[in-house]
């Protein structure tokens, strides 16, 4: 039985309760620390961090990725930045300044006390990642350059050309490995998680399946820490890797585990449109491009001129227009809700009228080609792999897709969930961004859990477990659960239907995007409530599974991982329904202000909704925990 | 009008590292040019299953050419016929109508097959595991700005650092050599003022790792050639400079000079 959710933040002003916090928190000595095993899953940003450094402290670690590499997960390829706020361009910025904008983006649905204590985190993670090696961009007199990113008012964010994901995870990654050398860390790769172990309503472990031989089995630890991602791939079609999903958080949540606000879905507004029926992901292009790309359609439906013929005056900039002081530069959701306006209005441009402009010519013919090259280069480069077409000359044509999931795992401000000894980080859990990211915070995030959060608090759990012994790994609980796992594996195999799995998981994607995308309204809700279990039923019945469950197999791997994004769709649907107002990135129609931005309930709504899995995915319980401003005023955004 | 294209696939089946392979003969019909070669395969997959037949095992993840997952030899060439292209960004635009396409797994020694188009890279892992990092424990790094780092050589590391470790230069290699891997990793960090402690240290241990599992560099440069991030043969030569004086340097640290 849960009761009222608390977030066991601290007391005290905002700028002294994670100090405080810290202080109050119990040491694990350091002689006892290699006493304690802790479980990691996942090896992206916040994983590969927080093994790292626990590892570091001297802990027990085993890491679990189901790549062949821990330098593979998706953090990998966020283009962008990563936020800091060090105000080396003394612009202004300040530690309260990125808390603010952190506040007042996520639509006022974040937790103060956490995202304050990720904008203080922020400035050691830069220090962390230069230590590293991680090559951010410099100025002629060597030290860091910084640029203005997804309308921020200053100069915060430090990049890497386009690549700043890969390089923070090669230093995440080398700082891993380092420890694997050391015998601190023992890593499994290729092996997928598929059980969360809890005996006594604890997490005492996971069941795994190593996707080579397929052997199920067991690990237990004293604390098991779930880094695994986001859920964008319920839409089927996302900027997300195509292995991404939900299913450690989501076995964790059949578990007991509370997700929370799973209707909180960022759409990016910079990816590239899709080209046909198979295609497979969608490729994002960095909202850096915003800063010196404008972004436009032609004013008239029936526009069949080549973009550089048409003059501007039949062009319709309408993010400038819109919003004279933002212009490009507005947040991630009110470009992308403006894009799909638009595009609904028959005004998108290419072959399939499914995209709109983000045009270099200004920018070009300003700067000159070589520094928009030496901006943008690599990501010209892939978007002329991807559509043919060469940037420098005719503009991109781009429109938003699925990027970035704010909702996951409920935890508590020590980033632990309602189920004892279960820890969530990065994007895996729901905290820090609210009903929106900002841009380059994605990062950010993920790297202040693994490496300065979770390594803290989880002290404080496991402190007083000094001299209690994991679980056994052929206990009883072990043994049930791996056999429910294997039992699962072989029902997938002889289902033997008609149809692929990918086959649902693109039906499944289309009802998702159609009825629970941009915008949201009472009856798309209640349709996709109706639908998705329709279409699981017949999944169920007829999916087609061939080969065999001991060997390389991933089509049982991407099964199990669909019928998870099944029961997720449900609950965002119900998510979505009951939240009756607008918030971020979730938009519902009902609720938009004169001028159609997102119109918040305040009243009723300034609360947290954390989901209980009631035993089938229509019987979810809710649980909400209350959040308090006390210092950013709740306002209505305006970006005009 | 998107054009589509009929291609004949020659694609290597092989059910385990101890099974034997073979090739199989597949056609697939109405591929558009705009699609991508994995998503090309996507098609033949789907149109395998239906068959009642089981998938061709291809590894790939973010399909954007940055993870590194996806890569094969396609008609021969690591990652396929365009340049600085990982195998994921290739698209069919590439191909004329009536192709044969030749695919078959990265082939080296040290890379064994798993599953069809599948291998194991794991070597590649020890050899970061050896000395690919620079210690700088959590929190205790300083300020960043207090290391002023030449633009000149924070450019030079990071086209090193581009590095995706995808393996096409061991495929590509007469030798199953993995040196440009090796060196674009070891350049990272011996360019930069942070990496120049374990400078040495860094370069021998890494170079030995990849030495227990790879096989020797004779210049013949189709690992550059093959690299979809173009890394520079150059690295090769700095690794080879940084070896011998590691080697010299490291007796000297050690006292046996």
């Amino acid at each position: 039985m849960i009761g009222e959710l608390h977030s066991r933040s601290p007391e005290g002003p905002i700028g002294e309760k994670w100090t405080n916090h810290k202080f109050d928190m119990k040491l694990v000595n350091p002689a006892n620390k290699r006493k304690f095993e802790v479980i990691v899953v996942g090896t992206g940003l916040a994983g590969a961090s927080a093994a790292a450094t626990l590892g570091e402290l001297g802990y027990r670690v085993k890491a679990f990725t189901y790549h062949d590499s821990p330098r593979r997960a998706h953090s990998i390829a966020a283009q962008g930045g990563i936020n800091g706020a060090k105000n080396y361009q003394n612009d202004g910025d300040s530690v309260y300044r990125l808390f603010y904008d952190t506040v007042k983006g996520g639509d006022y649905r974040s937790r103060e006390a956490n995202v304050h204590r990720l904008a203080e985190v922020s400035l050691n993670i830069i220090d962390q990642c230069v230590g590293q090696g991680v090559p951010f961009a410099r100025e002629y007199g060597g030290l860091l350059d910084n640029r203005s990113f997804g309308g921020a008012q200053v100069s915060r964010t430090f990049y890497a050309r386009g690549q700043t994901g890969q390089q923070l995870l090669l230093g995440a990654y080398s700082a891993l490995m380092r420890q694997v050398s050391a015998g601190s860390v023992e890593l499994h790769t290729r092996t997928e998680m598929l059980d969360l172990i809890v005996h006594e309503g604890v997490a005492q472990g996971i069941v795994v399946r190593d996707l080579v031989t397929g052997d199920i089995r067991s690990h237990t630890a004293h604390a098991v820490v779930l880094a695994t991602g986001g859920y964008g791939n319920v839409y089927y079609l996302s900027t997300n890797a195509m292995m991404c999903n939900v299913t450690a958080g989501w076995r964790a949540h059949r578990k007991g585990a509370l997700f929370a606000n799973p209707c909180y879905t960022q759409i990016h507004p910079t990816c590239i449109p899709a080209s046909d029926e198979f295609q497979s992901k969608l490729t994002l292009m960095s909202e850096s491009l915003r800063n010196d790309g404008r972004i436009w359609v032609p004013r008239g439906q029936d526009e069949v001129r080549t973009a550089s013929d048409i003059p501007d005056n039949d062009r319709y900039y309408y993010l400038e227009e819109k919003y004279p002081s933002f212009g490009n530069l507005v947040p991630r959701d009110v470009a992308s809700r403006n894009a799909k306006t638009v595009v609904d209005q028959g005004l998108g441009v290419g072959s399939l009228k499914n995209g709109v402009y983000l045009d270099f010519a200004e920018a070009i013919q300003r700067d000159g080609e070589d520094s928009i090259r030496a901006r943008y280069g690599n990501l010209f480069q892939m978007y002329e792999r991807i559509t043919g077409e060469d940037p420098y000359k005719t503009p991109m044509r781009i429109y938003p897709a699925t990027h970035y999931t704010m909702g996951g795992l409920w935890v508590d401000y020590e980033l632990m969930s309602n189920v004892p000894g279960l820890f969530v980080i990065g994007e895996a859990n729901f905290s820090d961004h609210g009903a929106n990211r900002l841009g380059a915070s994605a990062l950010m995030q993920g790297l202040a859990d693994g490496y300065f959060v979770l390594p803290y608090t989880i002290g404080n759990y496991l402190a007083p477990l000094l001299g209690k012994e994991p679980l056994q790994e052929n206990d009883a609980k072990c043994v049930e659960s791996i056999g429910k796992v294997a039992e699962q594996t072989q029902k997938w195999l002889s289902v033997n239907g008609t149809r692929s799995v990918d086959w649902f998981h693109r039906e499944l994607g289309k009802l998702v995007w159609n009825h629970i995308g941009m915008e949201r309204d009472k009856n798309g809700l209640q349709k996709a409530m109706s639908e998705i279990p329709a279409l699981r039923e017949e999944f169920e019945k007829d999916v087609r599974v061939l080969g065999s469950g001991d060997s390389l197999n991933s089509s049982l791997e991407k099964v199990g991982r669909v019928a998870d994004f099944f029961e997720l769709a449900e609950l965002k649907a119900r998510d979505a329904l009951e939240r009756e107002e607008s918030c971020g990135g979730h938009y519902r129609t009902e609720s938009q202000t004169p001028e159609g931005e997102a119109l918040r309930n305040d009243e009723d709504f300034a609360h947290v909704a954390a989901w209980e899995w009631g035993g089938s995915p229509d019987s979810a319980i809710r649980h909400e925990e209350k959040l308090e401003f006390e210092y950013v005023p709740l306002t209505q955004r305006s970006y005009k | 009008m998107t054009i589509s294209l009929s291609l004949t696939l020659k694609v290597w089946r092989q059910a385990g590292p101890e099974e034997t392979g073979r090739f199989e003969t597949y056609q697939v019909e109405n591929i558009s040019e705009d699609m991508s070669f994995l998503e090309m395969f996507d098609v033949l997959n789907e149109s395998l299953i239906n068959d009642g037949k089981e998938p061709v095992e291809i590894a790939s993840d973010c399909r954007e050419g940055i993870c590194g997952t996806c890569g094969c030899m396609i008609n021969g060439k690591a990652h396929g016929p365009e340049k600085a292209t990982a195998t994921c960004q290739l698209h069919m635009r590439k191909f004329e109508d009536g192709d044969t396409i030749i695919v078959e797994p990265w082939q080296a020694a040290s890379f064994p097959i798993i599953k069809d188009l599948v291998v194991d890279r794991s070597p590649l892992d020890r050899i970061i595991e050896s000395g690919g990092y620079i210690t700088v424990p959590t929190g205790s790094a300083p300020d960043a700005n207090l290391i002023p780092v030449p633009k000149d050589a924070a450019e030079s590391a990071f086209d090193a650092a581009a590095c995706i470790g995808c393996g096409a230069c061991v495929a590509a290699c007469p030798n199953s050599a993995a040196q440009l891997f090796t060196s674009a990793k070891i350049q990272h960090l011996n360019l930069l003022p942070q990496g120049q402690a374990e400078r040495w240290s860094r370069t021998e241990d890494m170079v030995e790792t990849m030495e227990q599992y790879f096989g020797s560099c004779t210049n013949h440069g189709e690992c550059h050639e093959a690299c979809p991030k173009e890394i520079p043969l150059d690295f090769i030569a700095y690794t080879n400079r940084d070896y011998i004086n590691a080697k010299r340097k490291n007796r000297n640290l050690s006292g046996q000079h």
